[in-house]
């Protein structure tokens, strides 16, 4: 089924919950809403692109040089990111800073070409792509607006405010490393509260 | 020239590359359950990270920059990382087997840990000396070193904890980090 290789990703799958991949950037990003939305859309671009590349080519790689080159054809489409982002987005791209280079080494991208793009046609890898890069922006943003409701009582998407201030004194705490891990265990743990429940019916 | 304690000091502590860079959380959640896979895990990234920083440097300041191809520091670095740790873990095999057992295992990780590409970039942003590279990278290895290793002390002692079923393994685990990284916070307030 063609439409389970999209929704899995998404759901069933879900890197950042389920898989456990790539949370160096999830954690350092969520911040803000709108740098986690500039971080999931890099993903989306550079996951599609090279899962698209290498399914092209999967029959010319020799299999025992393909990591090597499933990390060029990943560094090229980062690369490729990174200037485009430097020259239209310049304030999201100093707000991104280190991490935005460093999705190369993230290892949901690395991971899907092994696991993936590298066996299946090249429909089914642009489909797993947009899939896993849909569920790994909902996952980044999830994260972000509850860090951001917290932090500053508000949430405001490039200087618009969506929601409005609600508390005088929110919690800084939230903004800093240990809000992000406070966070993210707390939302593992209710993923898995659903499903032990759903295991006990 | 710039003061190498405060880059030390400020690697290890302040800046620590687990607990507020967030960078190399797959190993630290990963290899952390115990005390003895986490110090093999902790020393060949020390050694990993000085070594990419040394390598990485000269690079850049003699290959990229007197050409104007900065922009491909992204593809170069993480080539040149990926073949030298291959070239370590050759080495190591060959002439000290007892070493190899030790690290043997965790040297194919550290080829996709951003902590050791984050070094190298971060050295580049920094614009900081051969020396100064090297020191951080150490540095950095060091701090994540006691990350790991504090961690690892922390989920040893809770497999004995009764913890909530929904909070068991991970979970919990992201807790106690949350409180460690609580505790690297009073460091940013220290002034260098």
């Amino acid at each position: 089924m063609k439409l389970d290789e999209l929704t899995k990703g998404v759901f069933k799958q879900n890197p950042i919950f389920y898989l456990m991949l790539g949370l160096c950037p999830v954690l350092a990003v969520s911040t803000r809403v709108d740098n986690a939305l500039g971080m999931g859309l890099c993903v989306f671009f550079v996951l599609v692109g090279s899962n698209v590349i290498i399914s092209l080519f999967k029959h010319w790689i020799p299999s025992q040089v393909r990591i090597p080159c499933f990390i060029v054809v990943i560094a090229s489409f980062v690369t490729l990111v990174d200037l485009i982002m430097h020259g239209y987005a310049p304030e999201l791209h100093e707000r991104l800073g280190i991490y935005l280079p460093l999705i190369v080494v993230n290892c949901i991208i690395l991971g899907r070409a092994e696991a993936f793009a590298s066996r299946k046609s090249v429909f089914h890898s642009f489909l797993d792509g947009v899939g896993m890069s849909i569920g790994f922006t909902l996952g980044i943003v999830g994260i972000a607006i509850c860090r951001e409701t917290l932090s500053t009582g508000k949430i405001a998407i490039f200087d618009c405010t969506i929601v409005p201030t609600f508390t005088q004194s929110p919690s800084v705490m939230m903004t800093l490393p240990p809000g992000a891990f406070l966070t993210i265990a707390v939302i593992m743990a209710m993923i898995k509260y659903k499903d032990i429940r759903k295991e006990g019916r | 020239m710039e003061n190498l304690l405060v880059i030390a000091v400020g690697a290890i502590f302040v800046n620590n590359f687990v607990l507020s860079r967030f960078l190399g959380l797959c190993p630290f959640f990963g290899v952390s359950r115990k005390t003895s896979g986490a110090i093999g895990m902790g020393l060949a990234v020390i050694f990993v990270m000085t070594c990419a920083s040394a390598i990485t440097w000269p690079i850049y300041t003699y290959l990229l920059r007197p050409f104007n191809i900065e922009f491909m520091k992204i593809v170069i670095f993480i080539l040149v990382i990926a073949t030298f740790v291959q070239l370590i873990e050759m080495v190591i095999r060959r002439y000290k087997p007892d070493l190899y057992g030790v690290l043997g295992i965790y040297l194919p990780l550290i080829t996709t840990n951003c902590a050791v590409m984050g070094v190298a970039l971060l050295n580049v942003e920094e614009g900081y000396s051969f020396i100064g590279s090297v020191v951080n990278g150490f540095s950095a290895g060091i701090g994540f070193t006691l990350a790991l290793l504090l961690m690892s002390g922390i989920r040893e002692r809770l497999e004995f904890a009764n913890v909530p079923k929904s909070f068991q393994d991970l979970p919990i685990a992201f807790v106690s980090a949350a409180l460690l990284a609580l505790a690297f916070m009073a460091f940013s307030g220290m002034r260098l």
